[in-house]
C-alpha cells in the first residue's frame, strides 16, 4: 500500500501545484521568484527574457556606430544618452532573468556562443546619420509596439523591468521621429537620406514581430500562460495602422505599393513580408551578423583582464568573514 | 582666446574619446558609465561653447590648428588601463580647478558649481577603477604602470595657465601641488609609482593650448566633422 501511495501522492502534491499555477494566471495575479512554476514556463521566461537582454546589448552598436558622427552636439547628446539607457535596459533584464534560476555570464556565453538570438533587426546596418532617426521611429516603435503588452506579463520580475523600459523607450522614439522629421523638412539632401533610411528599415521592422501566426513556434502556449497577451499578427497590424499616419506627417512615404486603408476592415491592407529574407537573418546570414556577434565577443574577451582585477582586488579587500583561517591567504 | 574655449574644448573632446567606447566596454556596468561621464563632460562642453559662440559653428567648423584643448584629452583610448589613467589624471585636475573657479567669483563659478558634482563622480570613478586595476592582477598592474607612464608626459601642460587661462582666478601653482597630492596618495594605496619621467614633450610649452596638437587629433576631428560639413548650411 504504502508503496504505491507515495507516487500517488507525489503526482497529487504536484498536480495541486499546477493547479494553483493556472488558477493564479487566470486571475491576473502575478508569479514571482519564489513561487512554483512549470519547468517550461520557467524556460520560455528565460529564453524570452535572455532574448530581450541580448538585444538590447546588441542594439547599441548599429547606433553606437554614428555617436562618433553625430551632427550637431544636441543630437550627439541625444545619442549617448539612448546608448547609455539601452546598457542600463539588457542590465535590468538580466536581473530579471536571474530570478529564475540562471546567472547573466551564462546568459551571455550563450549570446557569445550562438545558442541564444537577439532581436534580427540588429543584423541591418547603419549606413546615413537617418538611419538613427528610422530606429527610433521604427525600430523602437515595433518594440514598444510588442513591449507594452509585456508590462501586465504574468511574470511580476519581467512586467515591471518592462514598465520601466517602455517609459523610456517611448522618449527615444518620440527623439527618432523629431530627427526624422528635421531631416525631411530640411534641405533636399537632407530629405532624400530621410527617405532612403525609412525605406531600407520599413520591412525589417515589420520583421520584427517575429512569423505569422500559422507559423509562431512558441505563441500559443506564451498565450496560455499570459506572457504574451496578443498574436504576432495582431501586434503587427497594430504597428502599421499608428505608423502610416506617422510617416504621412513626417512628409515621408513607406515602401509598399500594396499599402492601403481597407475601410471593410477598419485597418490597414499590407504587402506580402519577405520571409526567406527572415529566415536567413535569423540563421545567421542577415548583413551584420557577423560582425555583431564579432564585435560583442572581442569586447567580452578584451575586458576578461578588466573583470579578473575587478575579482581579485574584491578579494583582496573583502573584510574576511567570521572564521579567520581562510583569512590569511 | 578665451578660458570658456579652452576648459570647453577640454570637456569636448574628452567627450568624443569616452563615446568611443560605446559598446565596446569589459562590462556592461562600464559601458553605462563611461557613457554617462561621457554625456557630462559634453554637457559641459555645451555650457562653454556657447558662451563663447555657436556650439556647433565651435565644435564641428574648426580646424586642429583652432581647437584649444589639452594633448592629454585628445589621447586615444587605448586599453581600458589607458583610458582609466587619462580619466585619473584629468579629473583630478578637473575636479581641483573647477573647485577653485566654483570659490571665486568669476564668469565660470556657477558653471563650474554645477560641474563639480558631476567631476566629483568621474573622479571617484576613476580612483575606484585605478585601485583595481592596480592592485587587481599582475597583468592590470602591469597594464595601469603602462598607462600611467604612456600619458605621464601630457600631464605637464595642464598647469600651464596659457592662452587665455592666465584671466581665471586660479593658483595655479597649488592646483599643480594639490593635483600632485592626489594623485600620488591613489597611486599609493593601489600599489602602483609615480611615473619619473619628464611631464611634457620635448618641444612643447602647453602646447595643445596653443593649437599644436598630437597626430590622432585630426583623424579624430575629421570623423567628428565630416558628416556636418558635407552639409553646410543644414540644420539638425
Amino acid at each position: 500500500m504504502t508503496a504505491e501511495a507515495a507516487p500517488e501522492t507525489t503526482a497529487g502534491v504536484a498536480e495541486a501545484f499546477e493547479a494553483a499555477f493556472d488558477a493564479a494566471v487566470a486571475a491576473e495575479e502575478r508569479i514571482e521568484p519564489r513561487d512554483w512554476m512549470p519547468d517550461a514556463y520557467r524556460a520560455s521566461l528565460v529564453r524570452q527574457m535572455a532574448q530581450h537582454a541580448h538585444s538590447e546589448i546588441i542594439g547599441m552598436q548599429p547606433e553606437a556606430n554614428w555617436i562618433t558622427r553625430a551632427p550637431s552636439l544636441r543630437r550627439k547628446a541625444i545619442l549617448m544618452a539612448k546608448v547609455q539607457d539601452e546598457a542600463g535596459h539588457g542590465l535590468y533584464l538580466y536581473s530579471a532573468a536571474e530570478t529564475l534560476g540562471t546567472s547573466r555570464d551564462e546568459l551571455l556565453d550563450k549570446l557569445h556562443s550562438g545558442r541564444q538570438k537577439y532581436s534580427s533587426i540588429f543584423n541591418y546596418p547603419t549606413l546615413t546619420w537617418a538611419d538613427v532617426g528610422a530606429i527610433g521611429w521604427l525600430v523602437d516603435g515595433a518594440a514598444i509596439t510588442n513591449q507594452v503588452p509585456l508590462c501586465r506579463c504574468s511574470y511580476g520580475p519581467y512586467a515591471r523591468a518592462m514598465v520601466r523600459i517602455c517609459k523610456e523607450e517611448s522618449f527615444h522614439q518620440r527623439q527618432g521621429y523629431e530627427l526624422l522629421l528635421a531631416l525631411s523638412k530640411g534641405t533636399p539632401a537632407q530629405h532624400a537620406m530621410a527617405q532612403d533610411a525609412v525605406d531600407r528599415w520599413w520591412w525589417p521592422s515589420l520583421m520584427m514581430f517575429g512569423p505569422p501566426d500559422d507559423a509562431s513556434a512558441h505563441s500559443a502556449q506564451s498565450m496560455a500562460w499570459r506572457i504574451k497577451r496578443h498574436s504576432n499578427d495582431e501586434l503587427r497590424q497594430r504597428f502599421v495602422d499608428i505608423a502610416v499616419p506617422q510617416a504621412e506627417s513626417l512628409g515621408l512615404t513607406l515602401p509598399d505599393p500594396d499599402l492601403r486603408w481597407n475601410e471593410e476592415r477598419g485597418k490597414h491592407d499590407f504587402g506580402a513580408i519577405d520571409w526567406t529574407e527572415f529566415q536567413q537573418v535569423l540563421k545567421g546570414n542577415g548583413p551584420c551578423n557577423e560582425q555583431r556577434l564579432t564585435q560583442r565577443r572581442q569586447a567580452h574577451d578584451e575586458g576578461a583582464w578588466v573583470r579578473d582585477a575587478a575579482a581579485a582586488y574584491a578579494a583582496k579587500h573583502t573584510a574576511p568573514r567570521a572564521h579567520g583561517g581562510e583569512a590569511a591567504a | 582666446m578665451s578660458a570658456a574655449l579652452a576648459l570647453g574644448d577640454d570637456a569636448l573632446v574628452l567627450s568624443h574619446r569616452l563615446g568611443e567606447w560605446a559598446g565596446h566596454a569589459p562590462v556592461l556596468e562600464e559601458d553605462v558609465a563611461l557613457a554617462n561621464i561621457a554625456l557630462d563632460l559634453l554637457g559641459q562642453a555645451r555650457v562653454l561653447l556657447s558662451l563663447v559662440g555657436d556650439e556647433d559653428e565651435l565644435a564641428y567648423l574648426r580646424e586642429e590648428r583652432a581647437f584649444r584643448n589639452l594633448q592629454l584629452v585628445e589621447q586615444p583610448n587605448g586599453d581600458f588601463a589607458h583610458t582609466i589613467a587619462r580619466q585619473l589624471y584629468f579629473s583630478t585636475y578637473q575636479l581641483l580647478l573647477y573647485g577653485q573657479l566654483a570659490a571665486g567669483d568669476g564668469e565660470l563659478a556657477p558653471l563650474a558649481a554645477k560641474a563639480v558634482k558631476e567631476v566629483t563622480y568621474h573622479r571617484d570613478h576613476a580612483e575606484q577603477w585605478t585601485l583595481r586595476l592596480g592592485d587587481g592582477t599582475a597583468e592590470s598592474h602591469e597594464r595601469m604602470t603602462r598607462g600611467l607612464e604612456a600619458l605621464w608626459r601630457f600631464t605637464g601642460e595642464m598647469f600651464r595657465p596659457a592662452a587665455g587661462l592666465e584671466t581665471l582666478d586660479v593658483d595655479w601653482a597649488a592646483l599643480r601641488a594639490s593635483w600632485t597630492e592626489s594623485v600620488t596618495e591613489v597611486l599609493k594605496r593601489a600599489t602602483l609609482s609615480v611615473p619619473t619621467g619628464p611631464d611634457s614633450g620635448a618641444w612643447t610649452a602647453g602646447a595643445g593650448r596653443q593649437g599644436l596638437h598630437t597626430e590622432p587629433f585630426g583623424r579624430m576631428l575629421a570623423e567628428m566633422q565630416h558628416l556636418h560639413r558635407s552639409h553646410p548650411g543644414a540644420s539638425w
